[in-house]
């Protein structure tokens, strides 16, 4: 039987203003014109005031020169170089201070966190104390309580703390002996990243080796004598390659050496401390979202406390913590730039300071200034979401 | 600090959202609003500081007195915005404030690049150093290798370095926002030496807590021409501005003061006296201005002399010599354009 084969009508195309498709597409459309055409206008509109208000506009500043010095440079910089080389130290200096301030806040941040889960109802307490006494505190008082009421209160140059007649305590800073290097010397970093390189492997075939025998293996401690023997015998063959210079009391101040700012000392410190308290409330948090079945379960293998800490408890609760404790660095980094309270020389105080009021660019250095610190957050952000995934549950 | 980072960011947004802002016809807004918003600094004694009351005083808030006592007829009719030396030329630019009279160091870079206009200078200073006594230093050429506190965002801060750069001295700059931290700083000893102009110099010395222990340095490194400051584009509102303070100094010149002012109005025969105080002629019209501007000013906020005995002379805490700020006639550097 010749079957008739019904077609079913290919479903009416609605109208085009009401096919959700282009609808979409329309809006879309819309929005961006409408988001480009704002940002036109307002360039537009920028680039008209200054002119007729007869300001300078331009990055053509950027390479002229910048005429003035800087307290703390990690780069090379001198007064004859150019408003973007003066940008790029104080960058640096940004970079420097919330890198450091990270480390800090972390370190002091877990250290504390776990010690306020800790059975030890003092350092429970104290833990608890410091917390509740430091997060509730302005970022900006702290900063001022560090360099007014503490770093201030140390001796003038000539009455400096000693320590070993190398290191240098006073109102001016830390001075500490600087290592001076010799020809030969790169063979000592060489043979350091040599073993970095080593320890990775070592690292890789011992997971390789428990996975498939159960073997363990003492990674940490056979890396650290990797890592310490072999620059030390790149030092034995060259022949210490390196002198100490040491800082001396010469007029005003001491020479030579290195020397930490009291500023910088005082934006790190508060900054860390502060940062840790929300930090150490993180990791409390995301300890105590591990079930407590995981730790019974640990005892039950036989595993001992720190081991059930280490092996059970941080892995898991690092899923938690993680994400919250990215926003807690990119605050950091923000408030760094409170250093601008104190005269530590970080962007906002050298270029949206110095440099803004020598050219008088407002509008340009403010943008970059702007940038910048969206840009180092936006790193911060990408790098933590990377470890994020890394970290995060593998399901099998 | 983060909050002038904020007024800075805040201009630069009205200059880009704000179709037109403040420029031409300052006069008319100011005769609108009734009253002359006048920048001043943060304190600094002689030059433009807070009583306890908060009345404003210094040889600063007197030409923003007379601009407002030229334009509205009573010197009172000022407003007053205490500005940082980063935040000042923002907040002139952006139309915030009608004068900037603080203290400003006119500069090429400043009269082009920046937008503004400088209205005359009411005061000739030069940049020096203070250092405590106790070191014992005698010349500012001993200070290499120093600790420099320093104020941001002024013209100090690059003569210290040109100075530092051209006698081949290192020097570590600590640079403050606030004079008033820029003055602990120094006290504290954080830094050795703390520069700025002269004259402030000689005033930020009273807050010291030991002032004799302090010596300023023989060297003056720097031309600093101190006036008031308009926006660039405002020719008329220039010019009542500059002939505000020319009237102070001519008044001075041909010795009207604010105690004299009546008997010379009515009694005095000289033909300068009747244009000055608008008893011939009409100067005043070409101002856009009333006839009597310059008796009111003479009248309300005194002559030139007047107001820099009564802020900054010897006779005051401050205790400036009248020096190079003398009229031309007895050696200085103070010479009015003819009022005619």
């Amino acid at each position: 039987m010749a079957e008739e084969t019904k077609q079913a009508p290919p479903p009416a195309r609605p109208p085009i203003w009401n096919d959700p498709v282009y609808r979409a597409l329309f809006f879309q459309v819309l929005v961006l014109g409408g988001v480009i055409l704002g940002g036109a206008y307002l360039v537009n509109n920028t680039l008209a005031n200054l002119e007729r208000q007869g300001i300078a506009s331009g990055f053509g500043f950027l390479e002229r020169t910048a005429g003035f010095s800087i307290s703390m440079t990690l780069i090379e910089y001198s007064e004859e170089m150019s408003y973007g080389r003066a940008f790029f130290v104080s960058l640096v200096n940004t970079v420097l201070v919330s890198l450091v301030g990270i480390v800090l806040a972390t370190i002091l941040g877990f250290i504390v966190g776990i010690a306020r889960l800790s059975s030890n109802w003092l350092l429970a307490r104290m833990a608890a104390v410091y917390i509740e006494v430091l997060r509730n505190i302005p970022l900006l008082l702290q900063i001022f309580f560090w360099y007014f009421a503490v770093l201030r209160n140390l001796p003038s140059p000539r009455q400096s703390v000693e320590v070993f007649d190398s290191f240098f305590l006073n109102k001016r800073g830390l001075f500490s002996p600087a290592p001076v290097f010799e020809p030969g010397f790169w063979l000592i970093p060489t043979a350091f990243a040599v073993g970095v390189v080593a320890v990775i492997f070592l690292a890789r075939w011992a997971r390789k080796r428990r996975d498939a025998t159960g073997q363990p293996f003492h990674t940490v401690y056979v890396s650290l004598g990797v890592l310490i023997a072999l620059p030390f015998l790149a030092a034995i063959v060259t022949g210490f390659p390196m002198t100490w210079e040491y800082p001396v009391l010469k007029g005003f101040n001491f020479k030579g050496g290195s020397e930490l700012i009291p500023e910088f000392v005082a934006l790190v410190f508060a900054l860390a401390l502060y940062t840790a308290t929300f930090i150490a409330e993180i990791v409390r948090a995301g300890i105590m979202a591990v079930s407590h079945g995981q730790t019974e379960a640990s005892y039950a293998l036989g595993l001992r406390p720190g081991p059930t800490l280490r092996l059970v408890v941080i892995p898991q609760a690092l899923r938690v913590i993680i994400p919250p404790l990215t926003s807690q660095y990119l605050n950091l980094t923000k408030n760094s730039s409170l250093a601008a309270a104190i005269a530590y020389p970080d962007v906002v105080l050298v270029f949206a300071g110095t440099a803004l009021m020598q050219t008088g660019q407002a509008v340009e250095i403010i943008a970059i200034t702007m940038a910048v610190y969206l840009t180092i957050s936006l790193l911060i952000s990408a790098f933590m979401n990377w470890y994020n995934e890394k970290m995060a549950l593998v399901e099998r | 600090m983060k909050n002038s980072v904020s007024v800075i960011a805040l201009a630069a947004a009205a200059v880009m959202f704000v179709a037109a802002p403040a420029g031409a016809g300052t006069l008319e807004e100011v005769q609108k609003k009734g009253f002359v918003q006048c920048g001043v600094s943060q304190g600094v004694p002689g030059f433009s500081n807070p009583d306890e009351k908060g009345n404003w005083t210094g040889i600063d808030v007197d030409v923003c007195r007379a601009v407002a006592a030229a334009v509205l007829g009573d010197a009172g009719k000022v407003k007053f915005t205490p500005l940082s030396a980063k935040e000042r030329f923002t907040a002139l630019q952006s139309g915030e404030i009608d004068v900037l009279s603080r203290n400003t160091t006119w500069t090429l870079v400043r009269d082009t690049a920046l937008g503004l206009n400088f209205a005359g200078v009411n005061y000739y200073d030069g940049q020096g150093f203070m250092v405590r006594k106790d070191l014992g230093i005698k010349s500012a050429m001993e200070l290499a290798g120093a600790s420099v506190c320093v104020n941001i965002g002024t013209t100090t801060e690059l003569n210290m370095a040109d100075f530092f750069r051209g006698n081949s001295m290192d020097y570590k700059p600590v640079v403050f926002e606030k004079a008033d931290e820029v003055v602990a700083a120094y006290d504290s000893g954080r830094c050795d030496v703390y520069t700025t102009d002269q004259s402030a110099l000689a005033a930020q010395r009273i807050k010291l807590k030991d002032p004799k222990a302090h010596v300023v340095l023989p060297e003056v490194i720097s031309k600093e021409p101190l006036g008031p400051v308009v926006r660039h584009g405002d020719d008329q509102w220039l010019d009542i501005v500059k002939w505000s303070l020319y009237a102070m100094l001519e008044a001075e010149e041909y010795g009207v003061s604010s105690k004299n002012v009546d008997k010379v109005k009515s009694g005095s025969k000289n033909p300068i006296h009747k244009r000055l105080l608008g008893v011939e002629g009409d100067l005043g019209k070409n101002l856009g201005l009333g006839k009597e501007w310059a008796y009111n000013i003479v009248k309300q906020v005194g002559n030139y002399g007047e107001s820099f005995d009564r802020n900054v002379g010897p006779s005051t805490a401050v205790g400036l010599p009248r020096g190079v700020n003398a009229q031309w006639k007895d050696g200085g550097l103070q010479y009015a354009m003819p009022v005619r």
